[in-house]
């Protein structure tokens, strides 16, 4: 956090200085570590079993907030009897199909509902429920006394209790004392009078079980009762100045604004099929006004062309049919299936996994509009890039035609960032961008209007979204040609479309066709008519949650979920801890944030047997997006890999997985292709041909692939220069020597870098045997003040297979002293390593590894 | 005791300036330190400071090496285990890295280092054209207006801080914003600080903060906290840019004893003076019979 | 600047008749010295903004003199930031203003050794006929079951996480109208 977010990190130190312990677990000891009162160093890729650990401290040693843990979780739901655990089952849950590797999730659900769930046969479209509430029943069997067998509570009681200390020892290499003193710290630090904040980098998402990381860490805090309560949470500390409000808003194959999913050929073939998948009818919960967000939005999109007889023009929408990601993509263009690529202040070449394939990729286009402020390497790979020297990509025969379209800077135009905690910020203008420098608003606007030009009198059903799509904005400025950004967040907000007066609340949204709004979680940022992102009331003149400071989705809600800050009574947990409570004189919510409740709604409400939706919503239920009202301790439906973190050993392993024979996550998204190979683990063979870890991330000094820092020389002269941190016992093994040079390999690449030998790195024991990881930051490429080769070049494309986020923060990897080799010279080089390593082509690594798997 | 060049003083009603404003200065708290560097790309994005080359020296993550004529405010960044054992001399192997010494939990100190901006100033005691001089918040600033790039002031600075520009030839170091403090602004490297390691106010109240800070510290078991350059006593007068340091100055790189280096000026001063003063004379003489 | 004012401007006239008979304070004083103000507190306008990094999201005060941004500073207004910026928000100056920025369209043909100079509008205009074509060239009406697909799979895009929330929006409206449906960013990385 001190590296990455350093002025977010002045939170951790005002706590510290107020008496907060602060823990720092990571596999290197960085200036986060250097603040933290432990700094606990791990094993890269072995995180579920550490966190499993603490869920077994918890649940052995009953550290659990019990009232809380009854209340608000679903650890009182009792689960199918068909259910398997992957204790039972060598590492695989029950409803394993070997043939498409992905589950029947049938079994998974709660008791008496397992005709609930669909089937997931298809891992080519795992990604529905990113976009909205997995179906779950209402109401299912429950004990509140926890003591049922196969209750939630009881159930993951079992499947961790194996996580010992002694295990997450021989499997993280973090000594008994060290792990127990964080689960103690913890435990006693959490409860009625304390909460403990989980804080993560997004790093954690990038690994083949990225999402289960982050479910395990959820766990922990449900079980301590630390969500929804100040100074709790799991807070994502993400990494780019709007990269939460273009994944609300988002650019993304299976979203629509406001998580709405992108419609499916197969599932969503008309719109009523579209709007129950959302809703799931009969289900708790805000999203049972599904349609009404969705309809709102078809009006924003096509106005009056939008109607019930014309299904709100769902129609027009294009269908997805599987995994349209970016890296699937990338390697559909090396196979000629695209044609042109727009990029938009993004740089694949050196910020993407596996930078080979996305140069080749790029190579292999019509045409590539590359939009940055400054030279980025993915505009000059078709001269300046690696694949120069090695004769792959050279100018002459590169087809891929190149526009370079500067772009402005945040200081040029006006609009919202959404920052890390969801809170919008409008930026004013300062000054007109120079030259040809223009802002994507005004990019995109004067192409749509010339694509639609030129479709204006077509007739094909195919041009129709695209000639009925509303199109007019204010045009503002000195040439009097930029779109007015406040006339389209305005859109985003919403419309009643019989008065014309802005919307306050999604509330408000019908679905009727009476209502506009392109994003229905930010319905309100224009309440009362006033843009509320631009509030800049100062912070020492406010509370402290500062609501009067920009705006939060949703409703302006500063932490979610904050009903659970008082307890099922609606009184506060405790004095020190009070955040949202009810007032039962006024008879309504009340407190420091806007509450996640119905105002009004008390918490002795229940429910009539009947009531669906947020009728439903008892008073006490405080996860009130959830289809059943709780937090999921277990979750029965709605994840691709599991309804409960297990570990499973990184896609590159040394280490035989010692807990289950299914060695990595059996429903990873695998793309095996000559171009995009995987270092073998255990159980194949030859995996000591790559015997080292490594990770890799960001440095204070630079921004993701380099393009806003290594053209700056105040920041290039602070990290000139490309290198690779090893500890002094990995030097010695192999020989390197401080700021000398190196290479690294894997099956992909070798790239070289300066040697740091620092004692920040650690080797770690584990099965018994001593482990050498080795880290690199990922800032460099061919252009800018400072150059040096790509660490994105040495990882290989496995993904998460609930998101399609690639495993880029552990890998294995060899290192030897000296340079690379160079041009046709490297590609021999690493395929030697590949025939050593038994990567011939074709090679298929294995998936399923249980003793019962063939081979 | 004291006299303008040697003991505890309030600089600025010394040199001149009556009425002056309370004595500005920096606490620099390294207990908070993250190594950010923004001090140093604030610094020098307000002061339009050159870089300072692109090289990797592998000093930790120091790639500017020092203070100098283009780095004004520099973070060194110390790699040690918690047990210190200091080395004393720089070599190849890391700083603070002990031989065979069993590993345990690690340290990583940083510190962003700044002109001290001392009471008695060696480099304004021996500018010879009135280039460094002394401002009436009590602090050192050098105009560059004046500056001829004689050096003498290099020499004359006990911590090594203030340096000569190549292919300018004059002498730049911290102003502590002299332009923003006169308009009451914070100075870009305090402003930018995201932990508040670098404090600036007035000199005597960050010296009672710095005495608080250490004592709690201590308090809660950090024994190696102390202060540094805050005792008007000490060689210099005690420094307008004073730390709170975790380990030995010596592994901060900074001296741990500095003497004003015109300590012995005055008895220099009463030999020199008369001839010094003919010759201003005759100098006010020379120009004024030159104007028309 | 009469005589008088002149010598009692030298240094040494001071010196010798003021309060600072070392030379080191008041008198050393030059004029340049004496006008420093900070160039904030001339500024024509402030305009109130973001860091454009991560996702913190730190308040930065942006000031322009002469419709030139003359610095950018962290806004201690912001609950966020305090005004505190890290090395990168505190070099957001020279992230807008450096000479090397690219402030030009350039153009690289196909099978080119080096860029070409291109006008805007005809950029502009050229990139427009090619999504018209591409789009034309792999239009997909339904799947094999007769079932609608209304899209194209001959275009990408990737990016977002940098720019606003408007134009996120502008963009994936114009290519979700258009059927272009591989349109992804950071967030998928």
């Amino acid at each position: 956090m001190a590296e990455a977010h350093p002025v977010g990190f002045q939170w951790v130190v005002e706590a510290k200085n107020r008496g907060a312990r602060i823990f720092h677990i990571d596999p290197r000891f960085s200036r986060t570590s250097a603040l933290a009162h432990t700094h606990v160093p791990m094993r890269a890729g072995a995180d579920i079993a550490f966190l499993g650990g603490v869920i077994n401290y918890i649940l052995t040693n009953e550290k659990d907030f019990r009232e809380y843990v009854v209340a608000y979780t679903n650890a009182s739901m009792i689960v199918s009897e068909d259910f398997r655990d992957t204790e039972e089952l060598d590492g695989l849950f029950s409803g394993y199909d070997t043939e498409t590797n992905t589950y029947v999730q049938a079994s998974w659900a709660y008791e008496g509902m397992e005709q609930h769930d669909e089937p997931h046969a298809d891992t080519a479209e795992p990604m529905r429920h990113e976009s909205h509430g997995p179906p779950v029943p209402r109401d299912s069997p429950r004990d509140p006394t926890l003591q049922h067998p196969r209750c939630v509570y009881q159930i993951l009681k079992r499947h961790y209790a194996r996580y010992t200390p002694e295990v997450v020892e021989r499997l993280c290499g973090v000594p008994q004392e060290k792990f127990l003193e964080v689960c103690a710290a913890w435990t006693e630090n959490s409860g009625r009078e304390r909460t403990t904040a989980l804080v993560y980098s997004v790093g954690w998402t990038q690994h083949s079980v990225g999402v289960q990381y982050i479910r395990t860490g959820a766990i922990i805090q449900l079980l301590l009762g630390n969500m929804g309560r100040p100074g709790g949470g799991v807070l994502a500390l993400r990494g780019h100045a709007s990269i939460q409000g273009s994944t609300d808003i988002p650019t993304l194959f299976n979203l629509l604004p406001g998580y709405l999913p992108m419609p499916h050929h197969e599932k969503h073939e008309t719109f009523e099929q579209w709007i129950d998948a959302i809703r799931h009818p009969g289900q708790k919960g805000y999203w049972s006004k599904a349609e009404s967000y969705a309809v709102s939005l078809l009006k924003a999109y096509f106005g009056t062309a939008a109607t019930e007889d014309n299904d709100w023009g769902f129609d027009w929408l294009p269908r997805l049919t599987g995994d349209h990601g970016t890296y699937r993509q990338a390697l559909d263009m090396i196979d000629g299936k695209i044609r042109g690529y727009f990029l938009l202040g993004q740089n694949p070449a050196v910020g993407s996994a596996n930078g080979r394939a996305q140069r080749l990729g790029m190579a292999n286009l019509e045409w590539l509009v590359v939009r940055d402020l400054y030279m980025i390497e993915s505009a000059t790979f078709w001269k300046g890039g690696p694949e120069g020297p090695t004769g792959e990509i050279v100018p002459e025969r590169c087809r891929t035609e190149v526009f370079f379209m500067p772009a402005a800077s945040h200081a040029e135009k006006e609009g919202t960032f959404t920052q890390t905690q969801r809170m919008l910020q409008w930026r004013e203008k300062a000054v007109d961008p120079p030259g040809d420098a223009r802002s994507e608003l005004w990019f995109f606007y004067h192409l749509g209007k010339r694509v639609r030009e030129r479709l204006a009198g077509s007739t094909l059903p195919r041009d129709q979204a695209i000639r009925n799509l509303t199109w007019d904005y204010d045009l503002i400025g000195a040439r009097g040609d930029e779109p007015d950004a406040a006339d389209v967040l305005k859109e985003i907000n919403g419309y009643d479309l019989t008065t014309g007066r802005l919307l306050s609340t999604f509330n408000e949204m019908k679905p009727d066709g009476s209502t506009s709004g392109g994003c229905w979680i930010y319905t309100g940022v224009f309440k009362d008519g006033v843009n509320q992102a631009a509030r800049r009331k100062p912070g020492r003149e406010q509370n402290w949650v500062a609501p009067e400071w920009g705006w939060a989705w949703p409703a302006n809600r500063r932490t979610l979920y904050n009903r659970a800050s008082a307890d099922p009574d609606g009184n506060p947990w405790s004095e020190r801890k009070r955040y949202v409570w009810w007032d039962n004189a006024a008879g309504e919510w009340t407190g420091h944030d806007v509450p996640d409740f119905e105002k009004t709604k008390p918490p002795s409400y229940r429910p009539p047997e009947d009531a669906t939706g947020v009728a439903a919503i008892a008073g006490d239920d405080a996860f009130i997006m959830q289809g059943d009202g709780k937090g999921w301790l277990y979750a029965p439906s709605g994840l691709i890999d599991g309804p409960m973190p297990t570990h499973y050993e990184p896609a590159e392993s040394m280490v035989r997985n010692p807990l289950y024979g299914q060695q990595s996550n059996p429903t990873r998204k695998v793309y095996d292709r000559d171009d995009n190979l995987t270092n073998p683990s255990p159980p194949e063979k030859h995996s000591e041909v790559f015997p080292y870890v490594f990770s890799t991330s960001r440095l204070t000094e630079h921004h993701t692939a380099g393009g806003m820092s290594r053209q700056l020389a105040y920041l290039s002269e602070l990290q000139p220069e490309m290198f690779v941190e090893v500890s002094p016992e990995l030097a010695a093994e192999r020989g390197l020597t401080h700021l000398g040079w190196a290479h690294i390999v894997t099956a992909r690449a070798a790239i070289e870098a300066k040697v740091l030998v620092t004692s920040r790195l650690t080797p770690l024991r584990i099965e018994g045997r001593t482990i050498h990881q080795l880290w690199l930051p990922y800032h460099w490429g061919s252009e800018g003040l400072v150059t040096g080769d790509s660490a994105n070049d040495l990882i290989g494309i496995t993904l998460d297979p609930n998101v399609l986020i690639q495993e880029s923060k552990v890998g294995t990897c060899d290192i030897q002293p000296g340079r690379r080799p160079i041009g046709k010279a490297l590609l021999a080089y690493v395929e030697g390593y590949r025939r050593r390593a038994g990567l011939f082509p074709g090679h298929h690594t294995p998936i399923v590894t249980t003793e019962d798997a063939d081979g | 005791m004291g006299n303008s060049l040697y003991g505890p003083l309030d600089p600025a009603p010394d040199a001149g300036y009556e009425n002056a404003p309370p004595r500005m200065g920096f606490f620099t708290d390294t207990s908070v330190c993250i190594g950010c560097k923004a001090c140093e790309v604030a610094c020098k994005e307000w002061n339009a400071v050159p870089d300072d080359g692109f090289d990797l020296l592998g000093q930790s993550y120091d790639n500017t090496g020092g203070l100098s004529a283009n780095t004004w405010r520099h973070v060194a960044f110390i790699e040690q285990p918690s047990e210190p054992v200091f080395l004393g001399m720089p070599g190849s192997d890391l700083p603070g890295r002990a031989e065979d010494a069993e590993r345990t939990d690690f340290r990583w100190l940083m510190m962003s280092n700044v002109c001290k901006h001392c009471t008695h100033a060696g480099c304004l005691d021996v500018c010879p054209t009135g280039a460094l001089f002394r401002t009436e918040f009590g602090t050192v600033v050098v105009q560059e207006d004046i500056c001829n790039g004689c050096g003498y002031c290099v020499a004359a600075c006990p911590y090594g801080v203030i340096d000569r520009r190549e292919g300018d030839g004059r002498a730049w170091k911290c102003t502590m914003c002299y332009d923003r403090i006169g308009d009451g602004l914070t100075p870009a490297c305090a402003q930018a600080c995201p932990t508040q390691s670098i404090q600036y106010g007035e000199l005597d109240v960050l010296r009672l903060a710095a005495t608080e800070r250490v004592e709690k510290l201590r308090a809660e078991g950090v024994a190696s906290a102390r202060l540094y350059g805050h005792d008007e006593e000490d060689g210099v007068g005690g420094d307008g840019a004073f730390f709170l340091l975790l380990d030995e100055p010596e592994v901060y790189g900074l001296p741990p004893d500095p003497v004003v280096t015109t300590k012995d000026l005055p008895d220099m001063w009463k030999r020199a003076g008369l001839a010094a003063l003919t010759m201003a004379g005759a100098v006010v003489v020379a120009f004024l019979g030159r104007r028309p | 600047m009469g005589v008088r004012t002149w010598i009692e401007g030298w240094p040494v006239y001071r010196q010798l008749t003021g309060t600072d008979p070392l030379g080191r304070g008041a008198a050393a004083q030059s004029e340049r010295s004496k006008e420093l103000t900070a160039r904030t507190g001339t500024a024509d306008r402030i305009a109130k903004s973001v860091c454009p990094y991560c996702a913190v999201g730190c308040g930065q005060r942006i000031f322009v003199k002469d419709e030139k941004i003359v610095q950018i500073e962290g806004d201690p207004d912001s609950p966020v930031s305090r005004g505190r910026l890290c090395p990168k928000g505190s070099a957001s100056l020279s992230l807008v203003t450096s000479d090397r920025r690219q402030r030009r369209v350039l153009y690289r043909k196909p099978y080119g050794t080096e860029w070409e100079s291109l006008d805007l509008e005809t950029a502009m205009d050229m990139i427009a006929d090619r999504v018209v074509a591409a789009r034309d060239a792999t239009w997909e009406e339904e799947d094999e079951k007769g079932r609608p697909l209304n899209r194209t799979l001959g275009i990408s895009s990737l990016g977002g996480a940098t720019l606003d929330n408007e134009e996120n929006y502008l963009i994936k409206k114009l290519f979700t109208a258009l059927g272009a449906i591989q349109i992804e960013n950071q967030a998928r990385i």
